[in-house]
């Protein structure tokens, strides 16, 4: 990744994280830098800064995993795999992160850590599509029957996505208050609720974060390509 | 052809699984035991169907985790793999199995809600369709993911707890959607009320057929 | 006898990046005994997992023709008969019983009867037909697989150390349908025996996966 790209989106996430924690919440903002409340959200709110982005980057970091599995399974060139691998394994601390976050803001919004809201219990589903995924890589000793083996778990993992998304909310709102049967709606972001500034810092980490993942991931792509390089000559010797 | 060769393969699995009765025995051994734990624990308390509705399902996973895996694992074990990759078309190889599996849980879901029905007494089901469709259509969802998670784990090192923890992120909408279908018949819900839950269900397995065969090749051909 | 042309280039097949076999070229046509040998370890029974399309190569390409007809890769199964020391009978069934289950699937007709009959009378195991191949010897398991192998009459007979486990008349047997085979088809067969080398017009020598 080109250097300005890093140093621009270095600059740009701490200015963004800065603003999201920094900035005080007044109930009638008079300065560019203050937000306003949102009602049953408060200081809370702050968490939209972290908690979104980071949980829309594991399910993009789930998605290229599959497609680069799908890649591999047509054309057999390993380099797939690694890119496969490189973005779960990043998928997989980002999700890590998204659930840790999310336990954080049920805790202070609704009471207690874990409640089985719909969202809530997608993002643990798909860490353990993610625990599952690294659990079988460990299990085949063979280079390219494991790619083989987890780009079809990650297709077939991927298939029921779509059910999760669908069934949760059927199942859940019978469960649990402030789902389906939020008054609030939506939630924040979708009703825009937020004001101007706000929504820009929003909009801002959901770009910067976007960024920061693809920068790590290749990072990581480029670690794992030198790691089987140098396997390869210590094997031949 | 295809469809003779499936019928033949799940023909001998049938008679295999009769003949050596060691994973038939160990598999009921397993939901006599699982059910008289849910018996023990309940003891004298009253729980709610809505409980009984999820322990159901709960028994009815871990036997599938118990039984399905077998049709796959046991061939790799003995053998017996590479004489059926030499012998017959995949897509025979798959659906044999498949149905073969689906017969299992088939039969193994039906023991289990029958010994809930007549052991348990605060497990009222008034809506005997709902009910029973659920089981037909959760056993096919079932098998229709065991089986492709069979085939993956099979070409691995440790079979045995790697399937469970494959299956269960997989299989979980489908147990959610089987419990809640479960809970509206223990409440005497109309048919009709539990159709977006059958929808789902037949979905499910007709996408997770649909998915296995296209990717089945690369799992079963090395 | 079935015209047959079998051609391999360059075949390569790595194992965690290790090359078991490299480079692998051959050409073969009907009536051919070709003879794959060497040491333990040198990558024989990869080579002929590989030929029969049960192992995908990492690099090179296989061409089988039949009567003119290119079967596609990896499907080569109706034209291959295969012995190996992993391809085994299903146990709780009897020779009988796996020789039927055989021929169901591969829909081989109404004579495979009798040529079961007389594959299993050729090679000595008739008598135990109705016994469960659990409770044969290695030396019965090996003849069963012959019979197997050789039921639908493949145009490619592969054979993975012919001479294992059997004694004196077993060999003789398996030396009788090799001969025959020459005469219907193709044989491939990978040894060490120096006796068994005799029945190849064509020896190809592997060391550390090369020529």
């Amino acid at each position: 990744m080109k250097t300005w790209l890093k140093i621009a989106v270095s600059v740009w996430l701490t200015g963004i994280i800065i603003a999201g924690i920094a900035f005080p919440m007044v109930k009638s903002p008079t300065t560019w830098y203050e937000f306003p409340f949102i009602p049953g959200l408060e200081e809370k709110a702050r968490n939209i800064i972290f908690h979104v982005p980071i949980s829309w980057s594991t399910v993009v970091a789930f998605i290229m995993s599959t497609i680069y599995g799908i890649l591999y399974l047509k054309k057999k060139d390993i380099d797939y795999d690694l890119r496969s691998v490189s973005s779960a394994s990043l998928g997989l601390l980002l999700c890590v992160l998204a659930t840790v976050t999310g336990a954080i803001w049920a805790k202070f919004n609704w009471g207690s850590f874990w409640n089985w809201d719909p969202r809530q219990t997608s993002i643990f589903i798909l860490l353990l599509i993610y625990g599952a995924y690294f659990v079988l890589r460990s299990a085949v000793e063979e280079e390219e029957r494991r790619a083989t083996l987890s780009s079809v778990y990650s297709i077939i993992a991927g298939v029921t996505v779509p059910f999760f998304i669908f069934v949760m909310p059927r199942i859940m709102s019978g469960l649990h208050p402030g789902s389906l049967g939020d008054e609030q709606g939506k939630g924040p972001v979708l009703e825009f609720k937020m004001a101007t500034n706000m929504l820009m810092v929003f909009f801002g980490a959901l770009i910067g974060f976007t960024v920061l993942y693809f920068w790590m991931y290749s990072l990581k792509v480029r670690q794992m390509r030198v790691e089987r390089q140098l396997q390869q000559i210590t094997d031949t010797q | 052809m295809i469809a003779a060769t499936a019928y033949h393969i799940f023909i001998k699995e049938f008679v295999s699984e009769f003949r050596t009765r060691y994973a038939l025995n160990a598999l009921l051994m397993f939901v006599v035991t699982t059910l008289s734990i849910i018996l023990f624990s309940i003891g004298q308390e009253s729980p709610s169907p809505d409980v009984l509705s999820g322990t159901l399902w709960i028994v009815i996973f871990f036997s599938a985790m118990s039984g399905l895996s077998r049709t796959f694992v046991a061939e790799e074990e003995r053998g017996t793999s590479l004489t059926l990759r030499l012998l017959a078309h995949s897509s025979s190889v798959y659906i044999g199995k498949l149905i073969y599996n689906f017969i299992l849980i088939l039969v193994l879901s039906f023991i289990i809600a029958a010994a809930y029905l007549l052991f348990i007494n605060e497990f009222s089901v008034k809506t005997y369709e709902i009910f029973w469709l659920t089981i037909l259509l959760g056993s096919a969802g079932l098998a229709s993911a065991s089986t492709i998670l069979a085939a993956i784990i099979a070409k691995a090192n440790t079979k045995g707890t790697l399937f469970p923890v494959l299956a269960f992120p997989v299989l979980l909408p489908l147990l959610l959607t089987c419990i809640n279908a479960t809970k509206l018949a223990t409440e005497g819900a109309f048919l009709t009320e539990a159709l977006k839950e059958f929808q789902i269900l037949l979905s499910f397995t007709i996408v997770m057929i649909t998915t296995s065969m296209l990717v089945f090749d690369f799992v079963w051909k090395d | 006898m079935k015209k047959l042309t079998f051609k391999s280039e360059n075949i390569t097949k790595l194992y965690n990046r290790r090359k078991i076999i490299e480079n692998v070229t051959f050409s073969l046509s009907e009536g051919v005994s070709f003879a794959i040998t060497g040491k333990n370890g040198s990558g024989k029974s990869t080579l002929i997992k590989v030929l029969c399309g049960v192992l995908s190569p990492t690099k090179g390409s296989l061409e089988l023709k039949v009567d003119g007809t290119l079967i596609p890769y990896p499907d080569y199964y109706p034209h291959i008969g295969l012995v190996s020391p992993y391809l085994n009978m299903y146990e709780e069934f009897t020779a009988e019983e796996n020789l039927s289950f055989m021929a169901r699937v591969r829909n081989l007709g109404p004579d495979a009867g009798e040529r079961g009959e007389m594959l299993l009378k050729e090679f000595g195991i008739f008598e135990h037909r109705k016994k469960e191949v659990r409770f044969y010897s290695s030396g019965m398991k090996q003849r069963l697989k012959y019979c197997a192998a050789l039921l639908h009459q493949p145009a490619l007979l592969v054979l993975d150390e012919p001479s294992s486990n059997l004694d004196q008349y077993g060999i003789e047997a398996v030396r009788k349908f090799m001969v025959l085979q020459k005469q219907h088809g193709t044989l491939i067969f990978a040894t060490n025996d120096r006796d068994d080398l005799q029945y190849a017009d064509t020896v190809y020598s592997i060391e550390n996966g090369k020529n």
